[in-house]
């Protein structure tokens, strides 16, 4: 079962605010669906490496360079800015 | 059902206009009651239907999907337009470009008549965890359309579509398909470019149709496939018309059926109405064997530990600060006011639902120092047994078959309660995923449920980017039925 501060913690490190009551809710949930992870331990994974790209694609590569984007796409997400001031995206102090 | 639409564009017998005012009006009639739509394009489908009008008068030739009205499910982009994915986090979100699906669609002059609902961030079997509202299944409106496709699905089947869009993590296309009665196809992974879908679990998700017969599906499937330099994981292989290849001769090919599937917890009617498929299969010519699928058992919880753990990455980006909801809330305080901290946390907590959370939190947690090994590493490995368990399967037959769904749709708030219960929905869908191949799943019969016949799909699972097989067969299996 996980704890309080266990639940507290994840919620943290998720960027997710819980209530009091979500934190136990959440606590009863994840505990749940955990235990039940358990079974998996029953597969023999010793000599098994994990799964890399499913249909076996590896290093796709592109050239390095600039793209022109559209003007309308720039103005588009500068649209869904939250803030905004002179076409640039304005978010709270880190420090 | 596209086809014969076409030609009657072609032959001017009905305008691509009158089609769009066809749907759109019956949306006006049934979508108050079955709320399979999020937005109606009525404005623009008209003007989209228009330029195909102009077209056919001009004598040009126009693609057979052209003036064909659909729907999109609300993942996917559509420039200048609203998309939510379900959620109240991305309630004021507008698109700034368009999915390369619908690139591609627009291309061949499709008619969109508006965004369906779905669970949301596609978290979901039933739709219920839409943020917005609740869909109908036009069969029974007592019962879940099936999810998190729900919107698309009850779209086509209450006529207000002909064909929509899907996206499949572990069986969002083809559980809501069975639901409702309809064909749905997950494409085998990397054939159809995922750029502008909003990602949810970004190793298993696939777009694909949902339409009323699998030709239909076929020729959607068709004009979406295919590579795409926006999405490195699409694979180099060029498309084809695949709604050319459906009468394929395939006597001598070999359906396999999974024994694990057909354990003694299977439901008697479904266990019936599937034993009788394979009867129907036989006398198209094709063999039926027992296969085996020894690690089939552990693809439940290896799904729930890798598709929360890449939820919990994708999602990351929504946090109040480049697009979506911002909120700095008084109550529930956990950090000093004023804080970035504190954005971030206020602007989850009243952005995202419950079922989205818990998953973000799940995979936060299966990741986090000290656990990776025990969880998602532990699941990578055992995903690649049951990867092997279908090469060595495909060796022996060319398909396996399976129900689709462990049951016909069932009623609102039947497994709201407990998250194990709906995770236990997606037992026969989540290994295509998991495995990368192809899955469709078409109406096979019905079964009696409280005085209501229900439909129920069968899932047919072709080799690693064989649909053109896979397709061929559920198309003369439905030709033959």
């Amino acid at each position: 079962m996980m704890t309080q501060e266990e639940v507290k913690h994840i919620a943290l490190l998720a960027r997710i605010g819980l209530s009091d009551e979500e934190v136990t809710k959440y606590g009863k949930d994840l505990s749940t669906v955990l235990a039940w992870f358990e079974q998996l331990s029953e597969a023999d994974t010793s000599q098994v490496p994990a799964i890399g790209h499913i249909t076996g694609r590896s290093d796709v590569a592109r050239t390095d360079g600039v793209a022109q984007g559209a003007p309308e796409v720039r103005d588009g997400i500068i649209a869904n800015f939250p803030e905004e001031k002179g076409g640039y995206l304005k978010v709270r102090s880190v420090f | 059902m596209i086809r014969d639409l076409h030609e009657q564009l072609k032959r001017q017998e009905i305008s691509a206009v009158e089609l769009a005012e066809r749907y759109l009006k019956t949306i006006e009639t049934k979508d108050g009651e079955i709320q399979a739509f999020l937005d109606v394009r009525r404005e623009q489908a008209l003007r989209e239907a228009e330029a195909v009008d102009h077209k056919i008068m001009r004598g040009e030739t126009v693609d057979l999907l052209a003036g064909i009205p659909g729907a999109l499910k609300d993942n996917m982009c559509l420039r200048g337009e609203r998309t939510t994915a379900g959620s109240k986090i991305l309630d004021n979100y507008i698109a700034p470009y368009d999915a390369s699906v619908v690139e591609r669609l627009r291309q061949v002059d499709v008619v969109m008549v508006g965004k369906t609902n779905m669970d949301e961030f596609a978290m979901g079997s039933s739709t219920e965890n839409s943020a917005y509202q609740r869909t109908k299944n036009p069969v029974d409106t007592a019962r879940v359309p099936g999810g998190s496709s729900g919107g698309s699905a009850a779209a086509v089947a209450a006529d207000m579509a002909v064909w929509a869009l899907g996206s499949d993590t572990g069986g969002s296309i083809r559980q809501p398909a069975s639901f409702c009665g309809l064909v749905g196809l997950k494409p085998t992974y990397g054939r159809v470019s995922r750029s502008g879908l909003l990602a949810m679990a970004s190793s298993l998700d696939q777009i694909g149709p949902l339409t009323k017969t699998v030709e239909d599906a076929a020729i959607v499937f068709s004009r979406i496939s295919g590579f795409d330099r926006m999405d490195a994981t699409t694979a180099e292989s060029k498309g084809k018309m695949f709604e050319d290849f459906l009468d394929a001769d395939l006597r001598g090919k070999k359906v396999g059926i999974p024994r694990e599937y057909f354990s003694e917890s299977l439901d008697k009617d479904v266990r019936s109405v599937t034993m009788e498929a394979l009867e129907r299969f036989k006398s198209l010519g094709v063999s039926v064997e027992e296969i085996s699928l020894p690690h089939a058992a552990f693809s439940l919880p290896v799904y729930y530990i890798i598709m929360p753990a890449e939820v919990s990455s994708n999602l990351a980006r929504f946090d109040g600060i480049k697009y979506g909801l911002r909120v700095n809330d008084e109550k529930e305080r956990m950090v000093a006011a004023g804080s970035l901290l504190e954005t971030y946390l206020d602007s989850r907590a009243y952005g995202l639902g419950a079922e989205v959370k818990r998953r973000i939190m799940l995979g936060t947690y299966t990741l986090s120092a000290g656990y990776y090994d025990a969880y998602y590493q532990k699941a990578q490995k055992v995903r690649q047994l049951i990867r092997q368990d279908f090469e060595r399967a495909y060796g022996q037959v060319d398909f396996i078959f399976s129900p689709t769904a462990p049951e016909a749709a069932f009623k609102f708030g039947a497994k709201t309660d407990d998250p194990l219960t709906m995770y236990l929905s997606d037992i026969y869908t989540v290994t295509a995923n998991l495995a990368g191949v192809p899955a469709v799943s078409f109406p096979i019969g019905t079964v009696e449920v409280e005085g209501k016949s229900l439909p129920l799909g069968g899932q047919l699972q072709g080799k690693w980017f064989d649909e053109e097989g896979m397709l061929a067969l559920a198309h003369q299996y439905e030709r033959w039925s």
